[in-house]
C-alpha cells in the first residue's frame, strides 16, 4: 500500500514539477527610441537585464524597440498576443494606447512610464529627477566662474520644467548671482543638433553645461572647450573624464525587479510610483573633477534629501512673476504640483514656450 | 564682435558635412543621375567609419573608411541604376533604408564608445587676424578639406575637359553617347565619388562633430543635402551658399534661444527651411532661376544596340 | 566579357507577373540566408512575417489598418510621380491634414452631432489640398523645384504641430503635457462592424483605389497626367496646360495625404500629439514604386510592406531580431523588386 501511495505521490510530483518550471513569466518593454541611444531607453534596458539577472529562470524578457507613439498601441498588444504577462510602456506617448489595450487584456499587468491615468490592470511610475537637479545644480552654482550656466532642454514638459527649477533652486541657494541660459533642442535625440545647443550657449558665456536631452553630445561640446558638464540618463563619464561633474543615472533596476517579482508573487497592485533619491530610483553618477568642499556639500545634500529633510521645492516658491505658489504638500510643493509644472521660478530670465 | 566670430566658427563646422554631401550629390545629378540614396551614405559613412576608427584606432583612418563605406553604397546604387537601368529614385530610397539598416546593425556594438578628438588644424599669420582669425582658420583639416574640394569640383566641373563631358552627358545622354562619350562610365564615376563624399560627411559626423556613434545620427542631413542641390540650381558656390545659409540660421535660432528672445522655439526652428525658400523666391525675383536641373536627370540610359 | 542590356521587343503578361514574385522570391531567399547564418529560426521567422499577419484575425486586420493610409498616400503620389512631379512632402500634408481635422474635433468637443466626422475629413482633405498646393504654386510662378519646397514644407508642419500642440491646443486637464482633449465619440472614426477593428477609413481607402484606377486608366485627366510625365513637350502641344497638371496633381496629392492624415488621427491617435507622422509619407513612395505607379498594385504594395513592418515588432519579441536587420530586408526586397522589373524590359547580353 505504502508503495502504491509513494509511487502515486512521486508521479504526481513528477507531472507536477516541469508543468510549475514551465511557468516563467514573460516581461515585455516597450521603447520610444532605440536602445542604442545611451539615454533613456538605454536604462530602461539595463533595467530590464537587470531583471534577467535577478530573477534569472523564472522570466523572459523581451523589447520592442523604436515605436513610434501613433504605432504602440500595435506593438503593445503584440506583446499581449504572446503572452506577456507584466509590459513595461516607457514614455508618456504610450499612455492612450497603453490603456486602450489594457482594457482588451485585464490579466495583464500594465506599467506605464511619466504617465497619470492607472486602472486596475495599469499602474504608473516614475521618478523624481528633480532631486538630482537640485543637487547638479548646487554643484554647477559653486563650480562655475562666470555665473552662467547653460541648460540644454529638450521639450518644455512639465518633468523638464521641474528639472530646470529645481536646477536653477539649488545654484542659486549656493550663488545668488548665478543666471541660467536656456536653449530647446526640440528633440530628445539628435546628437547633432544638441551638440549646436551646446555650443550656443557656451559661445554665450556658459561655462557649465547640462542637458535633458539624450546623447552625450552636450557634455562632449563642453569638454571639448575646457567646460564643465554633466551626464544625464546614464553615467557618461568616459565621454569626458576630465570635464564631467557628476551624472543623474535614471536606476528603474531596483523597482522593474520590484514589480516582477510582485507580479511572480501575486502581489502586484496597481498604484503610482514617485520615488527619488530615498529609493534609489535616481542615483547620482561621481562627483569627480571638483574640489573637495564642493563634493562634501553635494553628498551631504544628497544625503539630506536622502533622508527626507531637504526637498528641492521647498515652499515658499515663487514663479517668475513673483505670485507664490500655492503650498499643497505641507511644507513643500505636492507631487502633483511638480508634475505638472508649467513656469519658472524666479530669477530664470526665459520666457517658457507656451 | 566676440560672440559673431564664434558662431561663425559653429557655423562653418555645421555646414561642412553639407557641402561635403552635397558637392558629391552635385556632381552626380550634373551628370544626370539622381541618386536619394544620400542619406543612406552618409550613415553607413558614419557607421563604418566609426567602427574602423575605434577597431584602428585611429580617426584619420575611420574617415577614409567612412568614405568607402559611402562609395560601396553607391556602387550597389551603381549597378542597379547604371548596370539594369533600375528606376533611380526608388533605388536610391532602397538604397537609403538599406544604409540605415545596416548601419545600425553595423553600429550596434560600438554604441556608448567616445573618440578623441581630431586636433585642430592653425593656418599661421592667417589665425593671428584679431576675431576673424580663430573663428575661420583654426579649425579641423577636414573643414579645409571641403573648401578645396569646392574648388575642385568648381573647376573640374566648369573648366577641365572631363566636367565638359560629363556635363554634356548630363544634358543629353542621347547625343553624347551619338557622339561617341562613354556615357554610363562618366555616371559610374560620378556616382562613386558622390558616395565617396556622402561617406566622409558621415564619417566627419561621428568621428568629428560629435565624436561617438548613435543610431539614425544623421538625422536627416542627407535630404537637406539634396535640397541644397536642387537650391544650387546648378553652380558649386550656390551649393555652398546654401549650406552655409542653412547652417547659420540652424545656429541662430539656438542662439536667440539663448538669449531670450521671446519667439517660441518652434518658429525659430522652421527658420532654416523656411529660408531656403525665401531665399530660392529670392532669387527667381532677381531673374536668377539657375540653371536648374540637367537635361536627362533621372532618366535611364541604355545605349541602342 | 562585358554584359549590356538589350531591350526586350515584347513581354509577355506571364513575365509581368511572374517577375515581382520571383523578385520577391529571391528576397526572400537572401533573407532567409541571413537569418540561418546567424542561427535564427527559419521557421518562426516565416511565422512571424507571413503566417502571422496572415492567418490570425488580429493580424490580417492590423494590416489592413496599417496599410490603409500607406495606400491613400501612395494613391496620390502616383498621380504626381507619372507627371513627373515629386512630392516628397506627403508626410507634411499627412500631417496637415490630421492637425485640420484635429482643430475641428477639438473646436466641437462636447458637442455630439453627426457633421463633425465629415466636417474633420473634409477639413482634413482640404487642409492637404492647400498645404499641398504650396510647391506647386512655387513651382509654377518661381520655377522652385518641388523636390526642395515639398520636403522643407514637412519640417514646417512638424514643427507647427509641435507649437499648436503644447500651447493654445493644449488639453488643460493634462497636466500640461503636449496633447489635446481626447477625441470623443462623434469625433471618432468608428468601426465598420461589431467586432470588427477596421474602421471605416478602410472603406474609403479602397474606394479611392478603384476610382484612381480608373481615372488613370479611362480619363481624359489619367491620360494628361501620363503623358505630361512621359512626352511634356507633345502633352503640351496636345493642350495639356503643364502649370494647371502640376497643381492639379499636387491637390491630389495632398488632399489624399491629408485625408490619410485625419483619418489616422481620428480612427487610431484619437487625439493631436506632437508625433502623429510616422514616415507614412516617404514610406508611401517606396509602396507606389513596388506597386509599378499601379493604384491596384500601390493597394497590394502596401499590404506587403505593412506585413513586413508588423512582422517586424513580433521579430524583435520572436526572434530577438532587431528592427534594423527588417529595415534592411525592405531595402533589398525594393532592390529585387527593381531588378526584376528591369528585366522584364531588357535582357542581359554580352558583348
Amino acid at each position: 500500500m505504502k508503495k502504491v501511495v509513494l509511487g502515486a505521490v512521486a508521479a504526481l510530483a513528477l507531472a507536477a514539477g516541469p508543468a510549475m518550471a514551465q511557468q516563467k513569466l514573460k516581461v515585455g518593454f516597450i521603447y520610444v527610441g532605440p536602445v542604442g541611444d545611451f539615454g533613456w531607453s538605454y536604462q530602461h534596458d539595463q533595467g530590464r537585464i537587470a531583471i534577467e539577472k535577478a530573477l534569472g529562470d523564472k522570466v523572459e524578457t523581451s523589447y520592442i524597440e523604436n515605436v513610434p507613439e501613433p504605432d504602440s498601441a500595435r506593438a503593445i498588444e503584440q506583446l499581449a498576443r504572446t503572452g506577456h504577462k507584466l509590459i513595461f510602456t516607457t514614455s508618456f506617448g504610450f499612455m492612450e494606447p497603453t490603456l486602450a489595450v489594457a482594457k482588451k487584456y485585464p490579466d495583464v499587468k500594465f506599467e506605464h512610464a511619466t504617465g497619470f491615468k492607472r486602472e486596475k490592470n495599469v499602474a504608473t511610475y516614475s521618478a523624481k529627477f528633480h532631486e538630482g537637479r537640485y543637487v547638479i545644480g548646487q554643484i554647477a552654482g559653486k563650480m562655475t566662474k562666470s555665473n552662467t550656466i547653460g541648460y540644454v532642454g529638450a521639450f518644455p514638459i512639465p518633468e523638464v520644467v521641474a528639472g530646470i527649477n529645481a536646477f536653477y533652486l539649488g545654484a542659486k541657494s549656493v550663488n545668488p548671482n548665478v543666471k541660467l541660459k536656456i536653449v530647446w533642442a526640440n528633440t530628445w535625440f539628435d546628437p547633432g543638433k544638441e551638440g549646436d545647443a551646446a555650443k550656443a550657449l557656451l559661445d554665450q558665456g556658459a561655462d557649465v553645461i547640462t542637458q535633458h536631452t539624450d546623447s552625450p553630445a552636450p557634455l562632449q561640446q563642453a569638454a571639448g572647450r575646457g567646460k564643465l558638464a554633466f551626464g544625464q540618463a546614464s553615467d557618461m563619464s568616459k565621454f569626458a573624464e576630465k570635464n564631467i561633474l557628476s551624472s543623474i543615472i535614471d536606476d528603474w533596476a531596483p523597482y522593474y525587479v520590484e514589480r516582477t517579482k510582485a507580479a511572480l508573487d501575486g502581489t502586484w497592485a496597481s498604484k503610482d510610483t514617485f520615488d527619488g533619491i530615498a529609493k534609489g530610483k535616481v542615483k547620482m553618477g561621481p562627483y569627480v573633477n571638483m574640489p573637495d568642499d564642493v563634493k562634501a556639500m553635494a553628498v551631504a545634500t544628497e544625503q539630506a534629501i536622502r533622508e527626507g529633510k531637504m526637498d528641492p521645492f521647498k515652499c515658499p516658491v515663487v514663479k517668475q512673476d513673483g505670485s507664490t505658489v500655492e503650498c499643497k504638500g505641507g511644507d513643500k510643493l505636492s507631487d502633483e504640483q511638480v508634475t505638472s509644472m508649467n513656469f519658472y521660478v524666479k530669477g530664470i530670465d526665459d520666457q517658457l514656450p507656451k | 564682435m566676440e560672440l559673431a566670430a564664434l558662431i561663425l566658427a559653429t557655423v562653418i563646422t555645421a555646414a561642412t558635412p553639407l557641402v561635403i554631401a552635397g558637392l558629391g550629390e552635385h556632381v552626380v545629378e550634373r551628370s544626370g543621375v539622381l541618386n536619394l540614396g544620400v542619406e543612406g551614405m552618409m550613415i553607413m559613412g558614419a557607421a563604418v567609419g566609426f567602427a574602423g576608427a575605434v577597431l584602428l584606432d585611429s580617426s584619420w583612418t575611420g574617415l577614409v573608411i567612412g568614405a568607402l563605406a559611402g562609395m560601396a553604397m553607391a556602387a550597389v546604387f551603381g549597378l542597379f541604376a547604371l548596370g539594369l537601368a533600375t528606376n533611380q529614385v526608388a533605388t536610391g530610397l532602397a538604397i537609403t533604408i538599406l544604409g540605415l539598416g545596416l548601419a545600425g546593425l553595423i553600429g550596434q556594438p560600438f554604441v556608448g564608445q567616445p573618440r578623441p578628438p581630431l586636433a585642430p588644424l592653425e593656418i599661421p599669420g592667417l589665425v593671428a587676424i584679431p576675431h576673424l582669425g580663430p573663428a575661420l582658420f583654426r579649425q579641423d583639416a577636414v573643414v579645409y578639406l571641403s573648401l578645396v574640394l569646392v574648388l575642385a569640383v568648381g573647376w573640374v566641373l566648369n573648366v577641365s575637359r572631363a566636367g565638359l563631358v560629363l556635363r554634356g552627358v548630363g544634358e543629353s545622354h542621347v547625343s553624347a553617347h551619338a557622339l561617341g562619350l562613354p556615357v554610363l562610365k562618366v555616371r559610374w564615376q560620378a556616382v562613386l565619388f558622390g558616395g565617396l563624399c556622402a561617406g566622409l560627411a558621415g564619417a566627419y559626423l561621428s568621428l568629428v562633430y560629435t565624436r561617438f556613434w548613435s543610431p539614425g545620427m544623421t538625422a536627416g542631413r542627407g535630404w537637406i543635402a539634396l535640397a541644397l542641390v536642387v537650391f544650387a540650381g546648378g553652380r558649386v558656390w550656390r551649393l555652398m551658399a546654401g549650406a552655409y545659409l542653412f547652417g547659420a540660421i540652424l545656429i541662430a535660432q539656438l542662439h536667440a534661444q539663448a538669449g531670450a528672445i521671446g519667439i517660441p522655439s518652434q518658429f525659430l526652428s522652421m527658420l532654416p527651411y523656411l529660408m531656403t525658400i525665401v531665399a530660392l523666391i529670392v532669387l527667381s525675383l532677381a531673374g536668377r532661376r539657375g540653371a536648374g536641373a540637367a537635361g536627362s536627370l533621372g532618366q535611364p540610359f541604355v545605349p541602342e544596340r | 566579357m562585358a554584359l549590356a542590356l538589350a531591350p526586350r521587343r515584347s513581354v509577355s503578361r506571364l513575365r509581368q507577373v511572374l517577375t515581382p514574385l520571383v523578385a520577391f522570391l529571391v528576397a526572400l531567399i537572401v533573407a532567409g540566408s541571413v537569418l540561418a547564418a546567424m542561427g535564427k529560426s527559419l521557421k518562426i521567422a516565416a511565422e512571424v512575417y507571413i503566417v502571422e499577419p496572415l492567418t490570425s484575425s488580429w493580424g490580417v486586420q492590423e494590416v489592413i489598418l496599417k496599410a490603409t493610409p500607406l495606400t491613400l498616400i501612395a494613391i496620390g503620389l502616383i498621380f504626381a510621380i507619372r507627371a513627373n512631379r515629386w512630392n516628397i512632402g506627403a508626410e507634411g500634408q499627412y500631417v496637415i491634414g490630421g492637425m485640420a481635422g484635429g482643430a475641428v474635433a477639438i473646436a466641437t468637443h462636447g458637442m455630439g452631432a453627426p457633421w463633425i466626422l465629415p466636417a474633420m475629413l473634409a477639413a482634413g482633405v482640404l487642409a492637404g489640398v492647400a498645404y499641398g498646393a504650396l510647391p506647386a504654386l512655387l513651382r509654377n510662378r518661381f520655377g522652385i523645384s518641388e523636390i526642395l519646397s515639398s520636403l522643407m514644407l514637412v519640417y514646417v508642419a512638424e514643427l507647427l504641430l509641435d507649437y499648436l500642440v503644447r500651447g493654445p491646443w493644449r488639453d488643460p486637464k493634462a497636466y500640461n503635457f503636449p496633447k489635446s482633449v481626447n477625441f470623443d465619440a462623434a469625433a471618432t472614426l468608428g468601426p465598420i462592424a461589431e467586432g470588427l477593428k477596421l474602421h471605416w477609413g478602410v472603406v474609403l481607402a479602397l474606394v479611392v483605389v478603384v476610382v484612381a484606377a480608373l481615372v488613370l486608366a479611362r480619363s481624359l485627366f489619367g491620360f494628361a497626367v501620363s503623358a505630361t510625365g512621359e512626352a511634356p513637350r507633345a502633352a503640351n502641344f496636345a493642350g495639356f496646360n503643364d502649370r494647371r497638371l502640376t497643381m492639379q496633381v499636387f491637390a491630389i496629392s495632398g488632399g489624399l495625404a491629408g485625408l490619410a492624415g485625419v483619418i489616422e488621427v481620428s480612427a487610431n491617435i484619437g487625439q493631436l500629439q506632437p508625433s502623429i507622422g510616422q514616415g507614412y509619407g516617404f514610406t508611401a513612395i517606396i509602396v507606389a514604386f513596388l506597386g509599378r505607379l499601379n493604384p491596384m498594385g500601390a493597394l497590394v504594395a502596401a499590404l506587403a510592406l505593412s506585413m513586413l513592418i508588423i512582422g517586424s515588432e513580433t521579430a524583435q519579441v520572436m526572434l530577438k531580431l532587431p528592427f534594423d536587420m527588417t529595415r534592411a530586408f525592405m531595402g533589398l526586397l525594393l532592390l529585387c523588386v527593381l531588378a526584376g522589373e528591369a528585366l522584364t524590359r531588357f535582357r542581359l547580353v554580352r558583348t
